[in-house]
C-alpha cells in the first residue's frame, strides 16, 4: 500500500486514472511519515512537509523483513527487487 | 559586402541542450533504466556539441560567410548553463534527503497506525496484516509499505 500527503481526493482520482487497485492511505499532517522519521521537511509546494521515498516490506506479523530508503529521491526500488524480497518472506 | 548564411548550427545546437534537459523530465524519468542514470539526456547533450563547435567556428573563422559572432557565443553560454542546471539538479538537488536514522530497522516492528485510505474509510495497518485478501480467504503473508512524495 502506498502513503503520501496528499488526500483521499487525490488519491482516489490517481488511482482511477492510473488504474491501481492496491491501497492508498492519506497522511495530510505527516503524522505517520514523522513516526517512520522519514519527513522531508518543507520539500513539498508550499513548503509541505512530505514523505522521503521509502519502502517496507513486513511479514505477517508486523515485522520489517527488507526495506528500502533511497539516497536520492529520483532513485526508486524496482519491482524485481521488491518481488524477489517478497518471494523470501514465509 | 555579399549576403552571409543563416549559421543555423549554432541554433541546432541551443535546441538540442534544451531538448536534452526537458526530455527527462516529461519522458525519460518514467522508465527506471532513463530515470536512474540519465545517460540518454546526456548523449543528447553531447549530441549539441559538435553543432556549437562547428558553428563557432565558422562564425569567428569565416565571418565573411556566416553570421553568428555574437549569437554564437550566446547559445553556447546559455547552453552551458542548461547543461549545469541539469547537472546540479540530477547529482546535488535531489540528493538532498533527511538522515532517517530512527526509520524501522530490518527486523523490527513497523510502528501501527490507522490512516484514511482513497475512500476515506479508515485502515489500520494490524487489519490489513490480519484480514483476507479480496476474493480469497487467506491472508496475505506480508505488506508492502510505500511512502511516496505525492502529487500534492
Amino acid at each position: 500500500m502506498a502513503i503520501s500527503v496528499d488526500t483521499p481526493e487525490m488519491s482516489s482520482d490517481l488511482s482511477r486514472k492510473a488504474g491501481y487497485t492496491y491501497t492508498f492511505l492519506s497522511d495530510p499532517k505527516a503524522e505517520v511519515i514523522r513516526r517512520y522519521d522519514l519527513v522531508h521537511a518543507g520539500a513539498g509546494v508550499n513548503g509541505q512537509d512530505i514523505a522521503r521515498p521509502a519502502e517496507f516490506l513486513l511479514d505477517s506479523s508486523g515485522t520489517v523483513r527488507w526495506m528500502n530508503l533511497t539516497e536520492d529521491f529520483r532513485v526508486r526500488a524496482r519491482p524485481d527487487q521488491i518481488l524477489d524480497a517478497a518471494k523470501a518472506l514465509r | 559586402m555579399s549576403r552571409r548564411f543563416w549559421n543555423w548550427r549554432l541554433w541546432a545546437g541551443f535546441l538540442l541542450c534544451l531538448v536534452g534537459f526537458i526530455s527527462y523530465f516529461v519522458f525519460f524519468y518514467k522508465f527506471p533504466s532513463t530515470r536512474d542514470v540519465p545517460w540518454a539526456n546526456f548523449l543528447i547533450f553531447g549530441a549539441a556539441i559538435p553543432f556549437l563547435v562547428v558553428g563557432l567556428r565558422r562564425a569567428f573563422g569565416e565571418p565573411q560567410q556566416y553570421r553568428g559572432k555574437i549569437v554564437g557565443p550566446v547559445l553556447s553560454v546559455l547552453s552551458l548553463l542548461v547543461v549545469g542546471v541539469f547537472c546540479s539538479v540530477v547529482f546535488f538537488e535531489t540528493k538532498h534527503l533527511p538522515a532517517s536514522s530512527l526509520a524501522p530497522q530490518v527486523g523490527k516492528k513497523a510502528p501501527e497506525f490507522t490512516l484514511p485510505d482513497a475512500n476515506n474509510h479508515l485502515v489500520a495497518l494490524s487489519t490489513l496484516l490480519s484480514s483476507p485478501l479480496p476474493n480469497s480467504q487467506t491472508v496475505p503473508k506480508g505488506v508492502l509499505l510505500v511512502f511516496y512524495r505525492g502529487y500534492w
